[in-house]
């Protein structure tokens, strides 16, 4: 229990996924400018990380390391991750048509989202378990939600500020996300 | 013929530079320059891999059916990528374990497909390779310059020799995370500012092949917030 604890904070605060590791900086950069979608798309990434966590690692323990193929993973890991998504939003789209409607845009969004195949090699690279990868994973994924809403929030404020004209648009929004990863930065040696 | 060859290599290199005037490849760009030395080994790296891919997408062309084309180059790419990483460890392991987990990361580095998708599918075999040469050096100077301005202000060295006086206070965070997005930013302002023509003829060429090849275009707003008042 303890150490799922130290996992979740350390992947959700302590080494953020985009403040820190750099992952997942297209829909963090791009999905942020309202609140509402931002959450859209944390939610989708949730959904996605998680259950892509708990695949990607039964597929790792019980098939390539077996059959000592553990070298294969980076090409396994990406269609398994294509393939999922694709059943996801299949299966969302019979059995919980609610659910569809607010995540079902983001959804074919997350393929080439390389955090969720940052934190799928992440998991074989530390050996982690299956529970572990799957709590992993959601604490990943919360990470990128904190992130991006906090951003949302703050791009909200930003556009009635008023800012220098070679400033404006993407520079305003990467010193932005600077500030954030030096507050981040502050959770350093938490575990 | 010799002059659409060379005509390739500028383009990559100057014209339609992937970091300085596409900014594609943000997530390793920003990760990996830490120092010149990783910089270079990333951009290096990627080159090769984009060279390859640009060469066996080009040479398959015709073969591969059109619907099923994206997840052909995924597996086309993610091959060359699990080789490369192989590689490294044997040749390179100090570069290997600087890198680490950025270099499978490379599958999913929009350049790559990116390319494949706008040039090597249309294009024929030598064109293709030229353009991948070109992209993979435009890519691999800028990493290293990226990562020289950034070891230099954070750590008073490029590639590990000492340039900056001795009584030079090194800006520590400049090295560390936060670091990277001041100086992404620093750049983008840079490029607004001084190379406004060229960015409207990049951002062209990036609707029709470098960011419409990333799924989340008709989202993504770093594109249409440059053009917002």
């Amino acid at each position: 229990m303890k150490e799922l604890l130290i996992i979740t904070i350390g992947a959700a605060l302590v080494n953020n996924v985009v403040l820190n590791q750099f992952l997942g900086l297209c829909p963090f950069l791009g999905v942020s400018k309202k609140s509402e979608t931002a959450a859209g798309m944390s939610g989708a990434v949730i959904f996605v990380m998680t259950i892509a966590s708990a695949f990607t690692s039964i597929i790792y323990k019980y098939i390539l390391v077996k059959t000592s193929l553990e070298y294969m993973q980076t090409i396994v890991f990406i269609l398994v991750i294509a393939a999922l998504v694709q059943v996801v939003e299949l299966f969302l789209k019979k059995f919980s048509p609610s659910l569809y409607e607010s995540l079902g845009v983001y959804l074919p969004l997350i393929t080439t989202n390389c955090a969720v195949l940052g934190v799928a090699l992440i998991n074989a690279q530390k050996d982690y378990g299956i529970l572990t990868s799957i709590v992993s994973g959601l604490a990943t994924a919360i990470g990128f939600t904190l992130a991006i809403l906090i951003m949302a929030g703050i791009r909200e404020r930003i556009e009635f500020n008023d800012i220098p004209e070679s400033v404006q648009g993407s520079p305003i929004v990467l010193i932005t996300a600077g500030l954030m990863a030096i507050a981040f930065a502050g959770f350093a040696g938490l575990v | 013929m010799k002059n659409a060859y060379l005509e390739r290599l500028k383009n990559g290199i100057i014209t339609e530079n992937p970091t300085f005037v596409l900014m594609l490849g943000m997530c390793p760009t920003m990760a990996v320059t830490r120092s010149a030395y990783n910089g270079l080994g990333m951009g290096l790296t990627s080159a090769a891999v984009l060279i390859m891919s640009n060469l066996i997408i080009s040479a398959l062309r015709k073969v591969i059916p059109d619907k099923v084309r994206i997840p052909s180059y995924i597996v086309v790419v993610a091959t060359l990528v699990t080789i490369i990483q192989f590689l490294l460890k044997a040749y390179l392991p100090y570069l290997d374990e600087q890198l680490g987990i950025y270099i499978p990361l490379i599958v999913v580095n929009c350049i790559i497909l990116g390319r494949a998708e706008a040039y090597a599918a249309k294009n024929p075999i030598g064109l293709s390779t030229f353009d991948g040469i070109g992209m993979g050096l435009g890519f691999a100077i800028g990493l290293t310059a990226i990562g020289a301005v950034r070891e230099l202000l954070g750590n008073g060295t490029i590639f590990d020799f000492k340039i900056m006086p001795s009584f030079y206070e090194p800006i520590k965070i400049f090295v560390l995370a936060p670091g990277a997005f001041f100086v992404l930013a620093l750049l983008t302002v840079f490029q607004k500012k001084l190379g406004n023509k060229r960015v409207i003829k990049g951002k062209n060429s990036a609707t029709t092949g470098g960011c419409a090849c990333c799924e989340n275009a008709d989202v993504c707003a770093v594109n249409k917030s440059d053009n917002k008042s």
